[in-house]
């Protein structure tokens, strides 16, 4: 062998993200209106007994781990999808699933009055249903004679996706101001309602689609090529497309319904991957994840910090920093394209 | 028993046949190329027998076995294919893509060295090692054909189907690329090719089969197909025939740089 294999590169950039995403959750678990110096974390939850412990345990630790957790499902979906897409730009709202968790949670907002107590479980539920029965609805729109064209399948997505903008809408114009409130702030995306409870409710399916996404690094490999290329490769198509979009839209689901639209995560974290170390599918999916995880749970830690008292929705500092790093790979796609 | 036996074969979309009534039969070790005008149906055919579309009328057996009857797996341990097609949705490296020939072998077990191994001498064979570790992309479209050539070779098939190999080639690397296809075959391969170029079809297959709209009109040695009557009602052109020191065929159109018609120029 004369060792034109390189996998150093992604073995380099996995190990250092998987340093990284302990050291953010440390970092940011001590931070906050109560401050905790974050190398004392090990000696507290050691002794157990002081009043940070109470924070720790029941405040911070829920907090950013389902940062993190989001941030992994988010950003696993969007390389599956853009490796399915075959497009870098693709991102995991192009199936339907976050305007139709938004559809699903504005209905129960708007529509179900004086839920109170209820909320905390049934208006994740709502979003979640709303979400995966729009991407069934894109998947169904998409599909004729057991074949679905990728193409047709990013259409429907982008009209289904209108439709669901233009239905929430009307809602809103039904609203009270009280109910646009919270269907804002849910639709900018937060790690608030952050409690063990959440966790354990979204751990099923969030631990399914990861492991289902996780084994189609190799297909997706394969899909580089094309579809064609990929059938002569071994790939059976069509139970390969159907898994990718339906474990794409459980992570996307899980993720949204407690936690809102927390955007440009999904596009940005295996962007960021390729950049690192490159775009085999074997490393990227895993690599994609932790980065994601880490990017969350910092920008989480910058919406709790940067105003405080005051909060900012998460959403709003992810798209704050992702909007103009979307602008500059547009700018560099354009540049290549045109070469 | 053959490696490929094609019956009857024909495909036809929404009423209108596309190819009609192609049979043949290949046995290992033999070089098959397929000629014929723009949309004569080689292409068509290529699908049909790697099982990507399913013919309307006749049938297709592998290792004496119906062609419907293999999942995608089973065939991608058997026959590779090599498309018209170069494009690569992200920067992999050359290798990167070379490898990819490796996956159905990766299915059920873990790589390891010999799978690099591999794939390093399917680069070597199509003289594609020097640019390996650069990104596909930045490639010339030459140099893209022979990793992709290379990918094909990893995936160690005992049938090969190749669309048009020579594409973007320079006449060396056509007639080395050829050259690799006799030698495959004497290897033990089964390998269909197909040309648009007659005279390499001639040197390198052992059999060609010629269609014209869709229809098998001529399937034997290059003595037998090349003939300058045939050609001219299937190409539209008056073709001269001579012979190459090995003793083949050599045909050549017999077209004319046409004065300009319009005056002045």
């Amino acid at each position: 062998m004369t060792g034109l294999y390189r996998p150093l590169r992604y073995h380099r950039a996995l190990l250092a993200l998987a340093l990284v995403l302990p050291v953010a959750l440390l970092l940011a678990a001590g931070m906050g209106a109560y401050y905790i110096p974050p190398l004392e974390i090990p000696r507290i939850l050691w002794e157990k007994a002081d009043q940070a412990y109470a924070v720790l345990v029941s405040i911070r630790f829920p907090r950013v781990v389902l940062a993190a957790a989001v941030g992994a499902l988010l950003a696993l979906s969007g390389a599956a999808l853009q490796g399915l897409f075959r497009n870098p730009l693709a991102d995991p709202g192009l199936i339907g699933v976050t305007s139709g968790a938004g559809l699903g949670a504005a209905i129960f907002i708007v529509l179900v009055p004086g839920a109170g107590a209820l909320q905390v479980f049934a208006l994740p539920l709502m979003a979640f249903v709303g979400g995966l029965l729009t991407t069934l609805l894109v998947w169904r729109l998409a599909s004729s004679g057991g074949r679905v064209q990728v193409l047709t399948l990013l259409l429907a997505g982008i009209a289904l996706n209108a439709a669901a903008g233009a239905l929430i809408g009307l809602l809103i114009s039904r609203a009270t101001d009280e109910q646009l409130r919270s269907l804002t702030f849910w639709t900018l995306g937060g790690y608030g309602g952050a409690t063990w409870p959440t966790l354990l409710a979204m751990a099923p399916t969030g631990l399914v689609a990861v492991w289902g996404l996780m084994r189609l690094a190799r297909p997706l490999n394969a899909l580089v090529l094309g579809e064609r290329e990929a059938f002569y490769l071994g790939v059976n198509l069509e139970p390969f497309k159907r898994r990718a979009v339906a474990f794409s839209a459980l992570a996307v689901g899980t993720a949204v319904a407690v936690a809102g639209g927390v955007g440009f995560i999904g596009l940005v974290a295996p962007h960021l991957f390729r950049l690192l170390a490159g775009p085999d599918h074997r490393y990227l999916l895993p690599g994609a994840t932790l980065l994601g995880a880490s990017l969350s749970v910092l920008a989480d830690l910058v919406a709790r910090t940067a105003v405080a008292p005051a909060e900012l929705p998460v959403g709003v500092v992810t798209s704050l920093l992702g909007a103009p790093f979307f602008i500059w790979l547009l700018l560099r796609h354009k540049r290549e394209v045109a070469r | 028993m053959s490696l490929l036996v094609a019956e009857g074969l024909g495909y036809s979309v929404a009423g209108r046949p596309l190819l009609q009534g192609v049979s043949f039969a290949l046995e290992a070790g033999e070089v098959l190329a397929v000629l014929g005008p723009n949309g004569a149906g080689k292409t068509t055919l290529l699908r049909l027998l790697s099982g990507e579309a399913r013919p309307s009328q006749g049938r297709v057996e592998l290792l004496g076995r119906p062609l419907e009857r293999y999942g995608a797996l089973e065939l991608a341990l058997v026959r590779a294919v090599l498309t018209q097609r170069r494009e690569v949705g992200f920067p992999f490296s050359a290798y990167e893509v070379a490898f990819l020939g490796r996956l159905p072998h990766l299915e059920r077990r873990a790589e390891g060295p010999l799978d690099h191994a591999q794939t390093e001498q399917a680069l070597a064979h199509t003289q594609a090692l020097p640019f390996a570790p650069r990104p596909y992309p930045s490639l010339s479209g030459g140099e893209q054909s022979r990793v992709d050539l290379a990918r094909v070779l990893a995936q160690e098939p005992r049938l090969l189907f190749l669309d048009e190999p020579t594409n973007h080639l320079d006449p060396r690397h056509q007639v080395e690329v050829m050259a690799l296809c006799r030698r495959l075959a004497e290897g033990g391969l089964g390998v269909v090719v197909v040309l648009h170029d007659l005279n390499l079809a001639g040197l390198f297959a052992d059999r060609l089969l010629l269609l014209h709209q869709g229809r098998m009109v001529a399937l034997g040695r290059p003595a037998e197909v090349l003939r300058p009557e045939r050609l001219e009602a299937v190409y539209g052109l008056p073709f001269a025939l001579a012979q190459h020191p090995s003793g083949r065929p050599w045909v050549m159109p017999l077209a004319q740089a046409e004065p300009s018609a319009v005056p002045g120029l």
